[in-house]
């Protein structure tokens, strides 16, 4: 087990360094003079010079990466073109927005995903399986903007159910203390502030969790429908266990395995996915502030984004290869 | 040789015939590809009328008494057909993926083969250049690539195939490495064949089904990643008739009731990749029970 973490972190390492060339090159391979492209368009002749000092752009590229790679092992990636703040006090005080909304949608598409497709495979060739795995395949094949606009459309303009952008009503005072609206709400007790969030929550949250949701109910399905072909099931049933106990319990315990690799594999997919919804909700996340600045040319914003969205995915891949020893004792052996 | 191949054709398309849902996407494939060569015959209105009928501007279609004769799906802020826009937009959208996708296999396979052929430290590093790119999820390297080479239609079509390189690449590779164990394979080195010949004689026709099967699946995908530049304002630029871009600003038009203009392009784009994934995954059972998961 250690070895097989320890291999999986050693493995880390030339992907990180990949990464963190990748987006390093970006300002690099970006038309113009470096110095401009992070001081911006508009930017004084000192400025430029001064970004140009600070990050050594006047010597060879590896020393640039160097100084660049040290700078963002301590924390900084740079200043905002438009708005002038540090990159990372940017992201971070976004960070909170998005985990929320990735956490939810993650949430929606876990639970009703994964009973979805116990239940189609318990009733295999049923309406209900039919009808379910229609829906499914729709769900896969959905441009998850249009969805979130379909949702906004229906919920929001035309039932008035819902709201349709933004974060929290804006006439509820609320105080910002760790940056996540829910827990800070529960932290203060403030309970319009609770309702308000999960109310502007839950359309980004299904939009963005569909695809996943529709993707796990699938492979829910399919792997429920092996095990329930093994042998262990038919004794479960021999014995005279409950259907609902041979299913709820054993036969779904065992089917979850490939289901947390597709997790794992989903959480690119909600990332992207993070961005169109952000944009079509008007969320103020990584997301959308990273759109944001590929419109306004904030290269310095962009690459902090990217690389921070990088390192997020690798991290979550790793944690889901982790876990996946954890839950499958057999894979250490291989 | 020959006769087996077309055997081993035919026999697929027989196989096709007998799944309902694939056959059921290979239709949409079709009329896809209909409307989008003959998008000038059957396209009601000229997408991209100028001047601009603002007159005409976010009429409904033919569920209205207000609708406008000749625009059956309404028209959109600018006075223009919405379902012309449509039809035209098969026309951006198949072939921007098409494009897309001939991107990722011409690059995929050059880069698969070469891996998985040669092995060693070769298939490392391409590999671990592999694995980097797959620390990105695939939009946000599109943006990136498009930021770095510029927006428009024609660079989110390269954008998206750079992207869908890697994932070519891995398959090929692992097909690649498969054939190569096979006896036949071993005989041909026997004999003294060169690589290229081997390469191009064995191991690239024994690697079309998996090519044939994840190209249509990454179709699907590619038309979904165009039309989302698109709709983010960095792919096709106004006034091309791109169904992502359709929606670009749909916010406002949903606000002031016009509904048609924000559902139909998305009707467009859901049937689209709908048919590709039906048709990939029907592929896929019939043409590589091996992959069949």
């Amino acid at each position: 087990m250690k070895w097989y973490i320890t291999k999986r972190l050693l493995m880390l390492v030339p992907v990180l360094l990949g990464v963190s060339i990748l987006s390093f090159a970006l300002i690099q391979l970006a038309p113009g003079d470096p110095a401009i492209t992070m001081a911006g368009e508009h930017a004084s002749v000192q400025t430029i010079n001064a970004i140009r000092e600070k990050y050594g752009l006047d010597k060879p590229l590896t020393t640039q990466y160097w100084i660049w790679l040290k700078r963002v092992l301590h924390g900084d990636m740079g200043r905002s073109i438009v708005s002038n703040e540090y990159v990372t006090k940017e992201i971070l005080h976004r960070f909170p927005n998005t985990v929320e909304l990735t956490f939810f949608a993650m949430a929606i598409a876990i639970l009703v995903g994964s009973f979805a497709g116990i239940i189609s495979a318990s009733r295999q060739y049923s309406i209900l399986d039919y009808s379910t795995m229609g829906v499914a395949l729709f769900g896969v094949s959905m441009p998850v903007f249009w969805l979130g606009i379909m949702l906004m459309m229906i919920f929001g303009v035309f039932l008035r159910w819902l709201p349709i952008s933004g974060r929290i009503d804006s006439l509820i005072p609320f105080k910002r203390i760790t940056g996540f609206y829910l827990l800070d709400s529960i932290i203060t007790g403030n309970i319009p502030a609770f309702i308000s969030t999960i109310r502007y929550l839950i359309l980004p949250s299904i939009a963005l969790g569909t695809i996943p949701m529709a993707t796990i109910a699938r492979v829910t399905r399919s792997s429920m429908l092996e095990v329930l072909r093994q042998d262990f099931i038919r004794t479960e049933r021999a014995k005279g266990l409950s259907e609902r106990l041979v299913i709820y319990k054993h036969a779904a315990r065992n089917a979850m395995l490939p289901v947390i690799t597709v997790i794992g594999l989903n959480f690119g997919l909600l990332l992207a996915g993070a961005i169109l919804t952000e944009t079509v909700f008007s969320w103020p996340g990584i997301g959308r502030y990273v759109i944001n600045a590929v419109r306004m040319r904030d290269y310095p914003a962009v690459q902090g984004c990217v690389l921070f969205f990088a390192f997020m995915f690798v991290i979550v891949n790793l944690i889901t290869d982790i876990l996946y020893v954890f839950i499958d004792p057999r894979i250490k052996y291989k | 040789m020959e006769k087996k191949k077309e055997t081993r054709a035919t026999e697929a398309i027989r196989r096709l015939k007998y799944n309902k849902s694939a056959t059921f996407g290979l239709a949409i494939l079709i009329i896809l590809i209909l409307c989008a060569i003959f998008a000038n015959v059957i396209a009601p209105n000229n997408p991209i009328p100028s001047p601009p009928d603002l007159a005409n501007k976010l009429k409904p279609g033919f569920w209205s008494a207000e609708g406008l004769k000749g625009k059956p799906l309404g028209t959109d802020a600018l006075g223009r057909c919405v379902l012309s826009r449509i039809i035209y937009g098969t026309r951006v959208s198949l072939s921007a993926g098409f494009v897309a996708v001939g991107i990722a296999m011409i690059l995929g396979i050059t880069f698969g083969i070469i891996a998985g052929y040669f092995g060693g430290w070769v298939d490392a590093v391409i590999m671990r250049f592999v694995d980097i790119m797959f620390a990105f999820p695939a939009l946000l390297l599109a943006i990136v690539i498009v930021t770095i080479i510029g927006q428009g239609l024609s660079k989110a079509m390269i954008a998206i195939g750079i992207v869908y390189t890697p994932q070519m690449a891995r398959i090929i590779r692992s097909s690649v490495l498969y054939i190569k164990e096979m006896e036949y394979i071993e005989v041909q080195t026997a004999l003294g064949s060169r690589n290229l010949r081997i390469i191009f004689r064995h191991v690239l026709p024994n690697s079309v089904a998996p090519v044939i099967v994840y190209g249509t699946l990454m179709l699907a995908t590619a038309i979904l990643d165009c039309a989302a530049l698109g709709f983010l304002g960095l792919g096709a630029q106004p006034p091309t008739p791109e169904w992502g871009a359709m929606l670009s600003k749909s916010y406002s038009y949903i606000v002031s009731g016009a509904w048609w203009v924000a559902t139909f392009p998305g009707i467009a784009i859901l049937f689209s990749v709908l048919g590709l994934n039906l048709l990939g995954d029907g592929l896929r059972d019939i043409l590589d029970p091996r992959l069949k998961t």
